[in-house]
């Protein structure tokens, strides 16, 4: 361990926030040589990030302030070096990718320009940084190099701003690449190709490459080593294939555990009376068509799932439906009553029969609203539940059946965790009594454990109180963990419906094919037998 | 069941009633500030009540004498104006009229600016757009010169004074809040409400104006100080307020010929508007912060660092 | 962006036309244009005459044409105390302002962005606290008393600098300094608070990332950022300059539109505030046009 490339001894780090000093990481040590790949796993607030930020150098002191321990390079104490050593080793030794790439790339500058100073700001002559850009760009796939180069970062697409950073990040050909959370906000089949094709560069340069992520899938594909964190600290380390069949800190078992997709797959039971059915629906935003002919049925007590990656239009499907958008064309009946044709007075009825949960909790909920006046809301404007003491016991009720308690009625959204905003978001959804929740990716801005017990409360709602789901999400394992019927969207259309079983195990689209064949599993066994599997096709 | 063990507790009582008043006292500058308006418009309100008749009785042995000098009285530690009358009590008079025209100003331009953004963010796209051509005419063009030419037609009172100021004044309130309304419209709470069924008018009261509200009353605190500037220019180039009404600017304008023989006429009054003005700017930036839900926790917490 | 500042354009010709209706049924709103137009002593013959000559007896829709048409061809008609083309005492008095606006405001530039970004790299340090004071108390205090409390300082007390006039250059030190102050004041403060901002943008961990040093990241990559929302800020600025103008020029005697215009509206000649208003609203409508063009130079995301 001493003797590798990079190595992290024992770091730990404060942050010095207004509310007081905040240990963001502890006696937190792992090592890298070149040619291997290291996954650290975390979910948010793990801390993941922040060693990765200290052998950089970026991160921001004051507030953090850098408590204990060394970063080790060829033997170095980086720490102790001045900030003009460092700089030099940045970029040419050691480089970096980050999340979201457009806010790391800068907005006025073309893309050519930024990938070359990589190259100037290390000394070497601007006209070899020019060709050695244009080679770059060829490498990691863009199209026409000598015109990208004169572009702009916002002219690209997500997954081609994420190729630029790592064309930037390569040019000095770095002993290691740290790649932070690389693929999280791209679609699955990017992701795999991104993944993909830092594999082949990690072939071709040697590199020893760090990968920061929370995706299990991610760790399973890519790395040969793990360390998993927790609250700052490194609870669990060693090879992937360890780690994942034998886990042993409670909470590596418990995020294992919580990956979706391993549950049995739920069948639809037969005949039930038809609740929501739409026809041929049509909307288009000028040039781009988001919704084409698009039919869906769902039933009572059903969950529907409709999958689909950004801009095959599965959100604006769902928007038409409750007329937060207008369709262009088509129908949409509830109960046989065409929603798209009603007046607002009749709208106002069947508003109280379907609800919706929206992605991000943070902010479909009103913050200079109390958890009681959300959840009431809906019954002020229905003129429901007259009685206070009536309203406050309901309320109290509700809150204990989305798993939260009475007391937490007083207080406001900002106090509570992202998990627990969901929950309440659910409950204001229960509290008009709705035959129909949609709920629109309503888990995918959570962390995986979290998803896990939001899942299992959806389920026990429509267990027990017989409400049918229209679930929108982009997350092939929630989906088969949930859904008894999906429907699968590309561009505005639907390519391929069925039952979930089906969908999984025998899809017949192209599309399904490669959307499941993209997605990651878990376990990096099933991994490994999947990219034989597609070596060979 | 991790994510139930982070529950922030709930402040406390005492925090919960007195929230913002505790977070200005931490901030001493905006404090200061804050005590300093207060005082200026307490003065303003019952200054002329009790000194009335001091700021109009001319006394011709007290011409121009000079501040500082108890000899005939307190009303005079700021020295006499060229008819005898002493400049304390003069400038407390003055307050109200300076108040007046900036409240008032301020006062209809955020009202009318207000209601005109709201519907502006909320109506279609061809009142809109009328709408915010109007607020290009009068923003396009220096404010001072509307107002001269306006007072140059209708003739200088206070009323009018109000209504000029404010119509140059009105398209920051319009601009400020339809570009707040267009942002919190399309936020999911909006969205959320509208799904379960919400009338336009709950939306905007219940959703919308509660966002908008803070900013509002942000910019009008600065509004203030932009509006009392130019009230004092208008009245110190002989277009505003016209004598024997009084404002802050009106008696810079008529201590100049005295410069060189009595600089304190000219002197008290403007320094009087520099510090009117600086608070409401330190206020202004103080609840800039305060205000905001987002960034509220620089202030809040600076408390429980310090114990 | 040629299509935005053609869109900018058609809209500020909107605004000009708006301005040129308010300004109409201004003139027409006090019942008769004839006591705006003429010396307050004039006696009813006067009046007669000049409505006669200036077809005030013609229907509204007519005068408007005819009001329209004049604008047109810049014809504002003769200044009553000047006995001279309205217009041609409005140009020469903005061959005065027009140096004075554009030094103070290069000076305003050039001091606000070095001073505001040094102080945004000092964050909390002595110097961003003087920037702060200074910016804040420029920005609140009013010109006119500035002006004369300088007067009372540099001209009488010392007898370093000239009262009014505009013969030497000593004469263009005081309004220039008074007129910097306020807009020195506003800018300062953006720039900083953007300056800020961009300091802490997710590209500048990048640049950090690829060991680019301070200077570049500063002056290269950040300070092109920050300059965006500082733009729309100055070109407020150089319009609101006017504002300033018509206070400085007055107290300091200074012959330049501000003056022209106040000393045209208080001895009631109607003809060279209507031209003045005119030509302030073009020169403001073409200086808009160079803010959008410095726009788009700066930001790519606008050009496309």
């Amino acid at each position: 361990m001493a003797d590798a490339l990079l190595s992290v001894q024992n770091l730990s780090v404060d942050f010095h926030t207004v509310r007081g000093t905040v240990h963001a990481v502890r006696n937190v040590s792992w090592s890298i040589n070149r040619g291997e790949t290291l996954a650290v796993l975390g979910e948010s607030g793990s801390g993941k990030s922040v060693s990765a930020s200290a052998v950089m150098n970026i991160l921001d002191i004051p507030p953090a302030q850098i408590v204990g321990g060394e970063i080790l390079f060829e033997g170095k104490n980086l720490l102790a070096m001045s900030n003009e050593q460092r700089r030099a080793i940045n970029g040419k030794r050691i480089a970096m990718i980050f999340q979201d790439p457009l806010s790391h790339l800068n907005p006025v500058y073309p893309v050519g320009w930024q990938i070359s100073e990589m190259m100037t700001a290390h000394g070497r002559p601007a006209d070899e940084a020019r060709a050695r850009t244009l080679e770059l760009l060829g490498r990691v796939g863009i199209p026409e190099p000598e015109n990208a180069v004169r572009k702009y970062p916002h002219q690209f697409s997500g997954g081609q701003r994420q190729r630029l950073m790592i064309a930037m990040a390569l040019a000095l050909k770095p002993d290691i690449l740290i790649a932070d959370e690389p693929t999280t906000a791209l679609d699955v089949t990017i992701q795999a190709d991104v993944l993909a094709l830092l594999k082949e560069l990690q072939a071709e340069t040697g590199m020893g490459l760090v990968l920061i992520t929370h995706d299990l899938g991610v760790v399973a594909e890519i790395a040969d080593r793990v360390v998993v964190m927790s609250n700052g600290e490194i609870v669990e380390q060693g090879s992937v294939r360890d780690v994942y069949h034998a886990p042993q800190h409670p909470y590596t078992q418990k995020l294992i555990a919580a990956a979706p997709g391993k549950g049995d797959i739920r069948i639809l039971a037969p005949d039930l009376p038809v609740l929501l059915e739409a026809r041929k629906l049509c909307k288009v935003y000028g040039r781009f068509t988001a919704l084409q002919d698009v039919s869906i049925t769902l039933a009572r007590g059903q969950s529907l799932a409709v999958v689909g990656e950004s801009g095959s239009g599965k959100s604006t499907l769902a928007r038409s439906i409750l007329r937060l958008e207008e369709a262009d064309s088509g129908e949409a009946f509830w109960k046989g009553q065409d929603l798209l044709k009603m007046s607002h007075r009749e709208l106002l009825g069947v508003r109280r029969q379907i609800q919706m949960v929206f992605q991000d909790p943070t902010q479909s909920l009103n913050p200079r609203m109390s958890v009681y006046q959300l959840i009431s809301e809906g019954w002020d404007i229905h003129n429901l539940v007259p009685d206070r003491a009536q309203r406050q016991q309901r309320v109290r009720e509700l809150l204990e059946q989305v798993g939260l308690s009475a007391e937490h009625a007083t207080r406001y959204p900002h106090q509570f965790s992202g998990g627990q905003r969901q929950r309440i978001a659910i409950a204001r959804a229960l509290a008009l009594e709705p035959e129909l929740i949609i709920c629109d990716e309503a888990v995918s801005a959570l962390d995986v454990s979290i998803q896990a017990q939001v899942i299992a409360l959806l389920d026990d709602l429509r267990q027990r109180l017989g409400i049918s789901f229209l679930f929108i999400a982009h997350d092939l394992g929630v989906v088969r963990d949930f859904a008894d019927t999906v429907i699968v969207m590309k561009s505005g259309e639907i390519v391929e419906r069925g039952p979930t079983e089906q969908i999984f195990s025998a899809p017949s689209h192209p599309y399904t094919q490669r959307l499941l064949a993209a997605a990651l599993d878990p376990d990096p066994d099933v991994q490994a037998k999947r990219r034989i599997a597609l070596a060979q096709a | 069941m991790s994510d139930l063990s982070t529950v922030t507790p709930a402040p406390s009582e005492k925090q919960r009633t007195w929230p913002l008043v505790s977070m200005l006292w931490r901030d001493k500058l905006a404090f200061v500030s804050a005590l300093v308006l207060v005082v200026i418009v307490l003065f303003a309100i019952f200054g002329p009540m009790l000194l009335g008749d001091l700021a109009t009785s001319q006394n011709l042995r007290g011409r121009n004498s000079p501040p500082f000098d108890l000899a005939r009285g307190w009303a005079f530690i700021l020295g006499g104006d060229s008819l005898g009358r002493p400049m304390l009590a003069r400038l407390i008079v003055a307050a109200r009229s300076t108040m007046l025209v900036a409240a008032g100003t301020v006062a209809v331009a955020m009202i009318v600016g207000a209601t005109l953004g709201l519907l502006a963010g909320y109506l279609g796209k061809h009142v809109s757009q009328a709408i915010m051509r109007l607020a290009d005419v009068i923003m396009s063009f220096p404010s001072l010169l509307i107002a001269v030419i306006v007072l140059y037609v209708l003739g200088p009172s206070i009323p009018n004074m109000i209504l000029v100021l404010a119509i140059t004044r009105i398209p920051i309130y319009l601009r400020t809040t339809r570009a707040e309304v267009l942002e919190v419209r399309q936020r999911m709470f909006v969205q959320a409400a509208v799904v379960m069924g919400a009338s336009n008018g709950r939306i905007i009261l219940r959703h919308i104006l509660p966002v908008v509200a803070p900013t509002l009353v942000t910019i009008a605190t600065l509004d203030f100080a932009f509006v009392m500037l130019a009230e004092s220019s208008l009245s110190f180039l002989g277009i505003g307020i016209q004598p024997p009404d009084i404002t802050w600017g009106l008696m810079v304008s008529q201590g100049r010929p005295y410069l060189t023989t009595a600089w304190w006429l000219a002197f008290w009054p403007g320094l009087l508007i520099v510090i009117t003005t600086l608070s409401l700017n330190l206020l202004s930036n103080w609840m800039r912060v305060a205000l905001d839900p987002a960034q509220r926790w620089r202030l809040e917490a600076r408390s429980t660092a310090n114990g | 962006m040629t299509k935005l500042i053609s869109q900018r354009a058609i809209a500020s010709l909107l605004s000009l036309l708006g301005l040129l209706v308010l300004v109409f049924f201004l003139s027409r709103l006090t019942g008769d244009p004839a006591a705006l137009f003429l010396p307050i002593d004039a006696t009813e013959e006067m009046k007669a005459q000049f409505r006669a000559i200036n077809g005030l007896d013609l229907p509204l829709i007519e005068q408007f044409g005819r009001y329209v048409w004049d604008f047109i061809h810049l014809d504002f008609g003769e200044s009553l105390r000047k006995a001279r083309p309205a217009i041609d005492v409005v140009l020469e008095a903005y061959a005065w302002t027009f140096p004075l606006a554009l030094i103070t405001m290069a000076l305003v530039i050039v001091a606000s962005i070095v001073l505001g970004a040094l102080a945004a790299f000092n964050v909390g340090g002595f110097f961003d606290r003087l920037v702060s004071i200074v910016s804040l108390i420029g920005a609140s205090a009013p010109d006119f008393w500035i002006a004369i409390v300088a007067i009372v300082i540099f001209s009488i007390n010392l007898a370093w600098l000239p009262t009014s006039g505009v013969g030497t250059p000593w004469h263009w030190i005081m309004p220039i300094g008074v007129l910097f102050i306020r807009p020195f004041g506003l800018i300062v403060q953006v720039v900083r608070g953007s300056m800020l901002a961009a300091l802490t943008a997710p590209y500048v961990k990048t640049a950090r990332a690829k060991g680019v040093r301070n200077l570049p990241i500063i002056f290269v990559h950040t300070l092109r950022n920050a300059m965006l929302p500082v733009i729309t800020v100055i070109g407020d600025q150089a319009a609101a300059m006017l504002n300033g103008a018509v206070i400085v020029e007055t107290i300091f005697g200074f012959p330049g539109i501000g003056k022209l215009m106040i000393d045209s509206i208080l001895q009631r000649d109607f003809n060279v505030v209507l031209a003045a208003i005119m030509v302030t609203a073009i020169a403001i409508f073409l200086m808009n046009i160079l803010i959008d063009i410095a726009y788009g130079l700066l930001d790519p995301r606008i050009r496309h």
